[in-house]
């Protein structure tokens, strides 16, 4: 730590820092623009202008843009230097030359950095009198809007956008006072992660176009932390609603996890909850068609069937641990089925007996840090988005390391980037097929997933010649292994990722088999596995039966009724395996938000919660139990899908049914039963925290209308729904202070409306939350004995005649179920296809956008043909989740024809 | 008196080629540096106390030394002759670029020796479509003749040397614009530190010198640094080419001892005024210098004397205001200018500067108020060294802040009677 | 489509880098010397043989004044506006130009002969007021001699 003296005060502070941060992370107000805390310093808007003095003698000082100045040791620096505020007013004042003063119509009012820093620099009254410039705006796509002349040049967004994110499509045109940011033309973004340019831009140029249809004023939202239903990466995001529709999601800081930046799914998936196909009653299977039946009348048919016996329950990876565990609780665990196909269920059951032995899995900062890293046989971007985000900056830990040898300083953004080039530290893609993380890498690998996985093989056994040798290796192949293996054993701290793309058990062993090399030579390699569902690795640590022994109870007539919890099968499953299942049975209930291909098959459908009316706790792909809270009371009679359990349980007077009375009971049910998920108590505070005796309110202080939202119903003020379940409270009062990170509603201080304020939550600048980050770890380093290898390498893959090996292809606006009922993102899906490599659409006889016939073992399609060159021969690509064939288990083989 | 720098310059305006070039003893200081030490060139370059003839006068000899020399470092590196020469009242490295390229070209192969350079670019202003043609051709000469390309005469070392024509901005002129625009991006300048000469072009070492800086180096280099010492009349050494444009007699460049007086500069060499207006004042240096008055007719023109006179010598090419042309719009012309090169990234330049031009063109057409020239100078202020990226917008403000206490009445006089007048007719 | 004799000089101009995208000024400046400005197809082809995107490319081509995005006549003339020009008498040249070609600064005469831009300080300041027509630079301008310029560009 070095010491600073600041307008004669003294504090310590971090001498890695820039002056800015040093000075943010002491809580000071120095308003800035062009600094960003992840994108570091470029010195272009001036405005964190401060004075620093030679020494005591000094007395006239010298004006120094904080952000662009390095600590040094005892430096005398001053904020409130009369005339360095007369200079950041100034710069305010030209800065705000052309704004066109729109904030009544602005989306960003009252959330606004640059209000906020104007307020703060103390630029009151417009003095510019003459024309101001004005630009014609875009049409940027279904997630943004763009309104230019609200622009004020700090180059934020082409930083982000450009720079940090790999965007192609968009950038800084013209100079002077004309700067445009925009595309060349008017288009749909195309970068994954365009929506942070709602945050990242300071003012209202870039908003979000879905907060739109619904627009409210962030001080008019009532919001709520949570954590991302569209992957399993667990990034924690704060929704906002209002009249019962959720307005918007926005990220939540956490330095652990999603530091600042959310995906596109993530940011604009949420709609799936004001969604019309919304199950908002209970309803009843009556002469063949669902109608809606009282409450208690559903729990006591439900009741009826579970008091008859033989009962399954179908579990869901984007259900919470406690909605999982209640199900299985009215089962029984002998009867608690996983929802999800075999396949995958061995899949995730092989990744977590691999995180359990180590490497432990990593957070995305650990990654970020890796300055080497192989990704095997994963679509990042498509299945885990916010990592691809992360990955793509450990390209340039390589460089940030050299400059800093240089003594230039990490921050120095531009500085560090001019130096770098185009020059990227290693990064190794392997994947069956194009990836939007290739052109940052070092080299790609295009092969059939059993190919992967002997590649990784190979690099594993070249680190560890203790690891298996990998026979038949064709030349090309072994020198790339070997230039992997050597970039990572160069690296100080190497990454290795792998997960479910391929849907191989192979490539996931033996990128455990690298990382593990990599360990065992003292590595801290940094090892993570995308999981596709919010509680995917939960749901595995419930250890639930595969699916297919289900079929199996239900045609020996041990399944009377199958419970499925928030599940659709038919995504699971072939259709006529489901149907089997449904048909099997006497009774079936569904539990679900949403409607679907299941419910539809229902005779028992009770309506759950979405995560913006839910509690829970899910546990991410890091192994992070993390509990998210609703944003308001779910209407009507949906409840949790716990809730339904344990009513049922009550009705039937067992135990558990009767102790259960909120979410802290369950969970404290999950905690004793597996032993793995004890910490989940600590993912969050329980209901009873109080702060001073008060709840913490999901209203800001200034939500207007609270008392008068029911006039036109009755003139009296309405009590506040009660919440049982959590220390929040649905009102605007209660406890005005920073709350434990886990339970902030949303980042807001006096004077920091906007989501900037963050920084006045933060241990220091871009460091964990004040008291932690949210979240509790559950899978650690195992001590003691270093984990073994697999030893399963596979045959080399060989293609068929006449036969394709069909690979899953995700796609991050498409392939998952619940943001693909967004309509922002429906309209950014692709259509079915089928794709082929050019060579083998060839041998077709089939051009692009033929039609063809694509026969597979549970069903047939004609889809359009995609050519893609980079596909390997023999092996054909279906998108993942969408189009006629979803309920497939890929990878599988099959015929694909051309149609006459 | 000795002019090396225009010496071999024709007087028909056509391009001295190589074999006349080698005639009249070129190529043959090159030679000689090919037998010294890195080291030894700067170190004699240091004590010819060559000062940069780009604006900045920062010493040549001294920039060359934070260059990291040796097997250790890193590869490859750039040296960069910057012929942007945008710079409004400037004219001066044309005459060197058009005139005598070869000059050029054996500077570059010295100062290249004097850094291990091993790549170099001539960046020349895109509208310069002569010295473009004579340049290509004197490069192609050298080639042939094995004085660039590889292991140039004979030494083991290679220096290969490229033109690049600009896309036109006058940022290209400033050394990291000029970088970044080499690179093929945006000429927005770069943050200092890290200096070029440590982490320049494509992220290498990197010189960038002014042409004229370069002409003098073969000089130096063949008749030592005491000589070059003994050309200039004052503390900074060599010649100056000085150039005078206006309402002049007889406007043009002179070669002349570094020193030489503005009086003499103004009066021997331009002519003196053209009959029937009278001296007012000049911008000494190009378009970004203070102005000077009659005042200061008797300071010494180099880089200490001027600064001591409040202004700067910067490119030595002086710009002359007659009593029959409008200070106001003067000032409007030169802001307008530096508004429009902005190149946009930094708050006071890119709005200051745009403010300042629209308030200057209200005085001239008769809108002005008394308060428009308490903002003018509050954007001086704003723009003053250290509160903007780079030194444009400081350069801007030069002439706008000088004209402000000379030619205050001026600005007065406008903001009273409503109108130019000189526009208006006198 | 860039035409073969563009390519090779593109190609030619990226071997002198060390990365193909820093060729994309003298890209921009290739195809405008065989086509007199730069479209936006002109933009995307330049991109895709750079390795880049069009946005990239467009960032680059409307930052530098000499890059026209927009058609220009057979002849472009460029007047000097900077200062040495402007005391010299800058305004009264621009006016006859604007006279006898009957378009404003920035347009193009309806024949499509010429079009007429400003452009900064062209360096040649002792012999104002300047311009340049087709990269030739012509000074010491008066009207009589503007006249005889441009009976010389059909
Ligand atoms: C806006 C701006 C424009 C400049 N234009 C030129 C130029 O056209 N030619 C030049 O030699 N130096 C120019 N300079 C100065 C350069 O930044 C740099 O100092 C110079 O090229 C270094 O060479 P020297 O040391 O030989 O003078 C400019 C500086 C600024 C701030
Ligand atoms: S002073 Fe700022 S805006 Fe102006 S040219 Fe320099 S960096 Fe660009
Ligand atoms: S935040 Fe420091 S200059 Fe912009």
């Amino acid at each position: 730590m070095s010491k600073i003296f600041v307008d004669k005060k003294a504090y310590e502070v971090n001498p890695k820092q820039n002056l800015l941060e040093a000075c943010l992370g002491h809580g000071l107000d120095l308003p800035y623009f062009c600094w960003h805390p992840a994108m570091g310093s470029v010195g272009a808007c001036r405005q964190c202008a401060v004075k620093v003095y030679r020494d005591e003698n000094d007395t006239r000082g010298r004006i120094v843009m904080a952000c662009m100045t390095p600590i040094t040791e005892n430096m005398l620096v001053s904020i409130q230097d009369p005339e360095v505020k007369d200079f950041r007013a100034g710069i305010i004042e030209g800065l705000m030359m052309s704004h066109p003063h729109d904030c009544p119509v602005c989306d960003e009012g009252g959330e606004c950095h640059l209000q906020d820093m104007t307020v703060m620099s103390g630029h009151n009254y417009r003095r510019y009198e003459f024309r101001k410039r004005t630009f014609r705006n875009q049409y940027l796509g279904p997630l943004l809007n763009h309104e230019m002349n609200r622009c004020i040049q700090c180059y934020r967004c082409t930083r982000f956008y450009n720079e940090y994110a790999g965007g192609k499509d968009f950038g800084p045109q013209v100079l002077r006072n004309l700067v445009y940011f925009g595309r060349a033309e008017d288009g749909v973004l195309e970068n994954e992660f365009s929506g942070n340019l709602v945050e990242v831009c300071p003012t209202g140029v870039f908003t979000d176009k879905t907060l739109k249809q619904h627009y409210t004023r962030k001080w008019d939202l009532q919001m709520a932390p949570t954590v991302c239903a569209h992957c399993a990466l667990g990034c924690n995001t704060t929704a906002g609603e209002r009249y019962g529709t959720l307005r918007r999601i926005v990220n939540r800081y956490n330095s652990q996890v999603n530091g600042y930046f959310l995906c596109d799914r993530g940011r604009f998936g949420y709609e799936h909850v004001n969604s019309a196909r919304r199950i908002r009653s209970a309803r009843a299977r009556r002469d063949g068609q669902l109608a809606d039946i009282p409450k208690a009348e559903a729990l006591d048919r439900f009741s009826s069937f579970a008091a008859a016996g033989k009962m399954i329950g179908i579990g869901s990876p984007r259900s919470s641990l406690e909605a999982n565990f209640a199900l299985r609780a009215l089962v029984g665990p002998e009867n608690f089925y996983a929802g999800i196909s075999d396949a995958a269920h061995r899949l995730l059951g092989e990744m977590l007996a691999i995180l359990r032995q180590g490497p432990a899995p990593a957070s995305l900062l650990q990654i970020e840090h890796a300055d080497a890293a192989l990704v095997l046989g994963e679509d990042v971007t498509n299945v885990a988005p916010r990592m691809a985000l992360t990955l793509r900056q450990t390209v340039r830990q390589v460089w940030l390391d050299k400059a800093e040898k240089m003594r230039i300083p990490r921050w120095q953004d531009h500085a560090v980037r001019e130096l770098a080039q185009k020059d990227h530290g290693p990064l190794f893609v392997a994947s069956p097929y194009a990836t939007r993380l290739d052109d940052v890498a070092t080299e790609t690998h295009r092969a059939a997933p059993d190919d992967i996985a002997r590649l990784g093989f190979a690099v594993a056994h070249i680190l560890d010649s203790a690891s298996p040798e990998v026979p038949g290796l064709p030349e090309p192949v072994r020198a790339q292994a070997e230039r992997i293996a050597k970039a990572l054993q160069e690296a100080a701290r190497p990454a290795v990722v792998s997960g479910v793309s391929t849907g191989s058990v192979a490539v996931v062993r033996a990128a455990a088999d690298v990382a593990r090399a990599l360990a065992k030579a003292g590595k801290p390699v940094a090892f993570a596995l995308a999981m596709e569902e919010m509680n995917s690795l939960g749901l595995a640590m419930m250890e639930p039966k595969p699916l297919g022994e289900a079929l199996e109870a239900a045609r020996r007539g041990d399944a009377q009724t199958v419970v499925v919890l928030e599940n659709d099968l038919y995504r699971r499953a072939p259709a006529e395996t489901v149907d089997a299942l449904i048909g099997a049975a006497a009774h079936v209930v569904v539990l679900d938000s949403l409607e679907g291909r299941t419910t539809e098959k229902a005779e028992l459908l009770l309506p759950s919660t979405p995560f913006a009316e839910a509690d829970g706790t899910v546990v991410s792909s890091e192994g992070r139990a993390q509990r998210f809270f609703r944003v308001y009371p779910p209407p009507g009679d949906i409840q949790d899908a716990w809730r339904w359990l344990a009513d049922v349980l009550g009705l039937l007077t067992r135990p558990e049914g009767l102790s259960w009375k909120n979410l802290d009971d369950l969970v404290e049910a999950v905690a004793r039963t597996f032993p793995a998920l004890e910490r989940i108590r600590d993912a969050a505070p329980r209901a009873s925290f109080r702060i001073a005796g008060a709840k913490i309110p999901r209203q800001p202080h200034r939500y207007s209308g609270r008392t008068s939202m029911l006039a036109n119903i009755a003139v009296s003020e309405p009590k506040p729904p009660e919440d049982p379940d959590s220390a929040l409270s649905f009102t605007m009062e209660g406890a005005p202070v920073e709350p434990p990170a886990a339970l902030q509603p949303f980042f807001w201080t006096g004077g920091w409306n906007s989501i900037q304020s963050v920084n006045k939550f933060q241990e220091e600048i871009a460091g964990p939350l004040r008291g932690g980050d949210a979240g509790v770890r559950l899978i650690e380093p195992a001590a003691g004995s270093a984990p073994g290898y697999l030893n399963t390498v596979p045959a080399a893959f060989t293609p068929r005649s006449a036969e394709w090996l069909v690979v899953a292809r995700h796609h991050i606006f498409g392939s998952e179920e619940l943001s693909a009922n967004a309509p922002a993102i429906a309209e950014l899906s692709p259509k079915p296809y089928v794709a082929l490599g050019a060579e083998d659409a060839a041998s077709l006889g089939a051009a692009e956008g033929a039609a063809v016939e694509v026969k597979l073992e549970g069903g047939s399609a004609r889809l359009p043909l995609r050519i893609e060159s980079g596909l390997p021969r023999g092996v054909a690509a279906l998108p993942a989740g969408l189009g006629p064939l979803d309920g497939i288990t890929l990878p599988i083989w099959g015929r694909i024809e051309l149609t006459r | 008196m000795e002019t090396p720098l225009t010496a071999k310059i024709r007087p028909d305006g056509e391009m001295i080629d190589l074999a006349a070039y080698e005639r009249a003893g070129g190529y043959q200081a090159a030679r000689k540096a090919m037998q010294m030490a890195p080291q030894e060139i700067i170190e004699e370059v240091k004590k010819s106390n060559l000062r940069g003839r780009g604006g900045a006068g920062f010493p040549t000899g001294q920039k060359w030394s934070f260059v990291p020399l040796g097997a250790d470092a890193p590869r490859p590196k750039y040296l960069v002759a910057n012929g942007d020469e945008m710079e409004p009242g400037t004219f001066k490295d044309r005459v060197l670029l058009e005139g005598d390229p070869h000059e050029v070209i054996e500077g570059m192969i010295i100062a290249a020796r004097a850094i291990e350079a091993e790549r170099g670019y001539i960046f020349l202003r895109g509208e310069y479509t002569d010295a473009g043609q004579r340049i290509g051709r004197a490069l192609h000469e050298a080639k042939e003749k094995g004085y660039l390309g590889k292991n140039i005469f004979g030494s083991g070392t290679d220096f290969d040397l490229r033109l690049h024509m600009s896309g036109g901005r006058y940022m290209c002129g400033e050394e990291t614009g000029l970088l970044n625009a080499l690179e093929g991006k945006r000429a927005n300048p770069r943050a200092k530190p890290p200096f070029p000469q440590v982490s320049g072009l494509f992220g290498k070492p990197t010189i960038v010198q002014n042409i004229e800086t370069l002409c003098n180096v073969p000089h130096i280099i063949e008749k030592g640094a005491e000589w070059f010492q003994k050309l200039s009349l004052t503390g900074d050494g060599g010649t100056k080419l000085y150039g005078a444009s206006g309402k002049v007699k007889k406007p043009g460049c002179w070669e002349l001892p570094m020193g030489t007086p503005l009086r003499e500069l103004l009066e021997k060499y331009a002519g003196g005024m053209q009959d029937g207006v009278q001296f007012r004042g000049l911008l000494p240096g190009g378009a970004s210098t203070d102005f000077l008055t009659t005042e200061h007719l008797d300071v010494p023109m180099d880089f200490t004397s001027v600064a001591k006179a409040g202004s700067r010598l910067g490119t030595g090419t002086m710009i002359i205001l007659d009593d029959k042309t409008c200070p106001v719009g003067m000032v409007h012309n030169l802001e307008h200018f530096f508004a429009q090169e902005s190149c946009g990234w930094c708050t006071p330049c890119w709005s200051g500067l745009h403010w300042a031009e629209e308030i200057l063109w209200a005085i001239e057409t008769g809108r002005g108020t008394p308060a428009d020239l308490e903002r003018l100078e509050y954007i001086c202020k704003m723009t003053a060294p250290g509160n903007t990226f780079c030194a444009l917008a400081p350069g801007a403000a030069e002439p706008l802040q000088s004209a402000l206490k000379y030619f205050r009445e001026d600005f007065e006089r406008h903001i009273r009677e409503k109108r130019c007048p000189w526009r208006d007719g006198q | 489509m860039l035409t073969p004799e563009e390519q090779r000089e593109i190609e030619e101009e990226t071997a002198h880098f060390p990365v193909r995208r820093a060729a994309c000024i003298d890209a921009l400046r290739v195809v405008q010397k065989h086509r007199g400005w730069v479209s936006d197809d002109a933009v995307r082809d330049i991109a895709e043989f750079l390795g880049t995107s069009s946005d990239d490319i467009d960032s680059i081509a409307t930052f530098y004044n000499l890059i026209f995005r927009k058609p220009v006549g057979r002849h472009v003339i460029m007047i000097c506006d900077s200062v040495s020009c402007w005391v010299m008498g800058y305004d009264k040249m621009r006016d006859h130009l604007k006279a006898r070609l009957g378009v404003e600064v920035g347009q193009t005469t309806s024949d499509g002969r010429f079009t007429l831009l400003p452009v900064v300080c062209l360096g040649a300041c002792d012999r104002a007021p300047t311009m340049i027509v087709d990269g030739q630079l012509h000074a010491n301008l008066d009207p009589q001699k503007i006249d005889e310029i441009l009976e010389r560009y059909k």
